[in-house]
């Protein structure tokens, strides 16, 4: 099977679906890029390129260069799919939702429910999410719990190739309003990826490893950390179930709690300040539903409650890093 | 169009004894339905919000008469009148003022929020500004598809304070999309006043920087709105881009029930009733024309309380929605 990118893996997907479905559009900042300038045309394809040459394909009509305008943006693209397109909208790094987030949560999130039902809003806005960029507090954030606790939206972050092809491709037919969260870290990490179109969907985690003894949970970039960490851990004799939610919204609750039922211990991995956050989800609905499994007390492994500072040593330390993953780990087995 | 002209004159408009009839029957049915509406918020059937649109007849009358059948309509929460306008049923929006299943969202919107795909109407909604952002994306997907529909974009003198507006108001003009803004200047936004909010109080001139063009109209008189209204729409529809109307308008009752209206004078809420009330000049032109009679109107006005009395008894009389609505139409397949 052929090895592609993450990056290329997404370009693969948004490009079948607009040769397959008309509906489909593109817009967003400098997602074609380069037009009017000396460098030739549609030379961009976004800040990471991952939309490289859709424009060259598509033209001017379906991949839109827009101002730096995001509620312009997103309204237009909600707009739009009310009335039956399919935009896929970026929003260059996850930290500008601040300046058109009403028209995330207030409007595209509440259409289908505040109109009884007559409402369907099927547009996807794709984002990049994560520190280790050296870029500061208001371009690496990772916010994925603010859309998860948005009743009317789903929320996807690939870990990998395959699966950022599968959930782009499902994300684009859903009918529901998606936000797709891209990892900037793992732009280049390359896995098997079928040429062909297929979907994976939403609310199904994935066993990435199977093991008896502790589960850990990842999300995003820190899924591949939890992975590495478990690979070593296993020479030392220690079995790490590791669990990838592919999606937060909807949750694959059950197979995190069948997991935990198994080994009895949880430590869960997430790039996010500590509070409010995806992880203490995870934990208080493993509390919830699993609290006579546990055999120790629940290890959550987070940024701390600052946000993203620029130092590169202290980016790295903000990071839940592989050196804090297997001690969480060694402490719950302890 | 210049992007500074004249007010319209209220130069003799040709206007045929059925068209001013139906003008007449049609701000006479916004009239009394808001009338009733008030009634029953008094009586208590109507909770929360409830914005009347009571004064303002004229401007969805007369713009629906420039418009043509498929054009779409978006609105904020002072929805009603434009509802009726576009022909939707009043029983359904009466019975969603009282949160009953019959209404237009099935009572989960209310009074801010019903949608009609069969009348091309995309919402009233609730966040000051946001519908002109979503309007700019029904005129991009009419563009996209070349159909040949124009939207027509209402906000008030408040939301012309709101930045996403002119987000908006640039990625349409630069796109050429076929949209018309109208911004509904009834001069209170809340309790304050424009003069007190707006540096530039001449609304129509809050398009010029982006080359949009602008028009005071006379918002009170209904054959001004649509002779300007033809004339916006058609340069939208004939691919020029996006027209700015401003109406001069005015709201006899308070901002929303809960508003005793106390910062302006009961002299001058008079003055505009007395003087410029839409429904009375056309009223009086009826007459003067020799197209009707006393005797006639008062029975268009028997038939219009009729109607209103009809659709004021389904709401009351429509079930409250069923417990488990509570959870249905988050999501599509919810």
């Amino acid at each position: 099977m052929p090895k592609k990118s993450y990056r290329q893996a997404i370009n693969e997907a948004i490009r079948m679906e607009m040769r397959r479905d008309p509906s489909v559009i593109v817009l967003g900042e400098d997602v074609a890029g380069g037009q009017g300038g000396t460098g030739g045309v549609g030379k961009v394809g976004n800040i990471f390129g991952v939309l490289a040459g859709l424009y060259d394909e598509f033209g001017p009509e379906r991949v839109l260069d827009t101002p730096i305008s995001e509620s312009a943006i997103i309204g237009a693209a909600g707009g739009a799919a009310m009335t039956g397109l399919r935009p896929v909208a970026e929003i260059m790094f996850a930290d500008f939702v601040g300046v058109c987030f009403d028209q995330i949560y207030n409007q595209a999130a509440k259409f289908r429910y505040m109109f009884g039902g007559k409402a369907k809003t099927p547009l996807v806005i794709r984002t990049t999410i994560g520190a280790g960029f050296r870029a500061g507090a208001q371009h690496s954030q990772t916010l994925h719990p603010l859309f998860t606790m948005v009743p009317g939206l789903k929320v996807v972050m690939p870990t990998n190739a395959y699966d950022a092809k599968g959930l782009m491709i499902e994300a684009i037919r859903d009918d529901d309003p998606v936000i797709y969260m891209e990892s900037k870290l793992l732009y280049d990490a390359e896995d098997e990826v079928p040429d062909e179109a297929y979907r994976v969907p939403f609310g199904e985690a994935n066993i990435v490893r199977t093991g008896k003894h502790v589960t850990v949970v990842g999300m995003g970039l820190m899924l591949t950390r939890a992975k590495a960490v478990a690979g070593e851990l296993a020479k030392a004799g220690i079995d790490c179930e590791v669990i990838d939610p592919r999606t937060t919204s909807p949750f694959d609750e059950d197979t995190i709690i069948e997991s935990v039922e198994k080994t009895g211990r949880l430590v869960i991995v997430d790039e996010s300040p500590p509070r409010c956050s995806l992880a203490s989800d995870i934990s208080s609905i493993v509390v919830e539903k699993a609290f006579k499994a546990l055999k120790a007390p629940i290890r959550k492994v987070t940024c701390p409650h600052t946000p993203v500072p620029f130092a590169p040593n202290l980016e790295d330390e903000f990071m839940p890093n592989p050196r804090r993953i297997e001690e969480a780990i060694r402490e719950v087995l302890a | 169009m210049p992007a500074e002209a004249a007010p319209s004159k209220p130069k003799a408009q040709k206007v045929s004894k059925d068209e001013l009839l139906a003008f007449y029957r049609d701000m006479l049915m916004i009239r009394r339905f808001e009338e009733r509406a008030g009634q029953l918020y008094g009586m208590g059937l109507i909770g929360g919000f409830c914005h009347l649109y009571i004064g303002q007849e004229a401007v969805v009358v007369g713009l629906q008469a420039a418009m043509k059948p498929g054009d779409q309509v978006i609105t904020g929460y002072r929805d009603h009148g434009h509802m009726l306008a576009c022909g939707m049923d009043p029983k359904g929006v009466m019975a969603e003022l009282t949160g009953r299943a019959g209404g237009y969202s099935r009572g989960k919107g209310g009074s801010m929020h019903m949608f009609s795909i069969e009348k091309a109407f995309y919402g009233g909604h609730g966040i000051v500004g946001a519908q002109v952002s979503l309007g700019a994306g029904l005129a991009f997907a009419n563009a996209y598809r070349g159909d040949g529909k124009v939207a027509l974009v209402y906000f008030g003198d408040g939301a012309a304070n709101q930045g996403q507006v002119y987000e908006s108001f640039n990625m349409a003009a630069l796109w050429k999309l076929p949209v018309v803004f109208v911004v509904e200047n009834n001069q209170y936004a809340m309790g304050t006043s424009v003069a007190r909010a707006s540096s530039e109080t001449h609304l129509h001139r809050r398009g010029a920087s982006f080359n949009i063009p602008g028009e005071e109209v006379d918002g009170m008189d209904v054959l001004a709105v649509r002779e300007a209204g033809k004339k916006a729409i058609a340069h939208a529809r004939g691919g020029k881009g996006p027209v700015l109307l401003e109406m001069k308008t005015y709201r006899y009752r308070g901002h929303s029930m809960s508003d005793p209206a106390k910062y302006r004078t009961k002299e001058e809420v008079d003055a505009m009733k007395e003087h410029h009330d839409p429904i009375d000049s056309v009223k009086k032109r009826l007459i003067d024309l020799g197209y009707a009679d006393e005797e006639g109107l008062k029975a268009i006005d028997r038939e219009v309380r009729a109607v209103v009395a009809d659709a004021a008894q389904f709401a009351q009389d429509s079930p409250e929605p069923d417990s488990s609505e509570l959870l249905t139409d988050v999501l599509i397949d919810a």
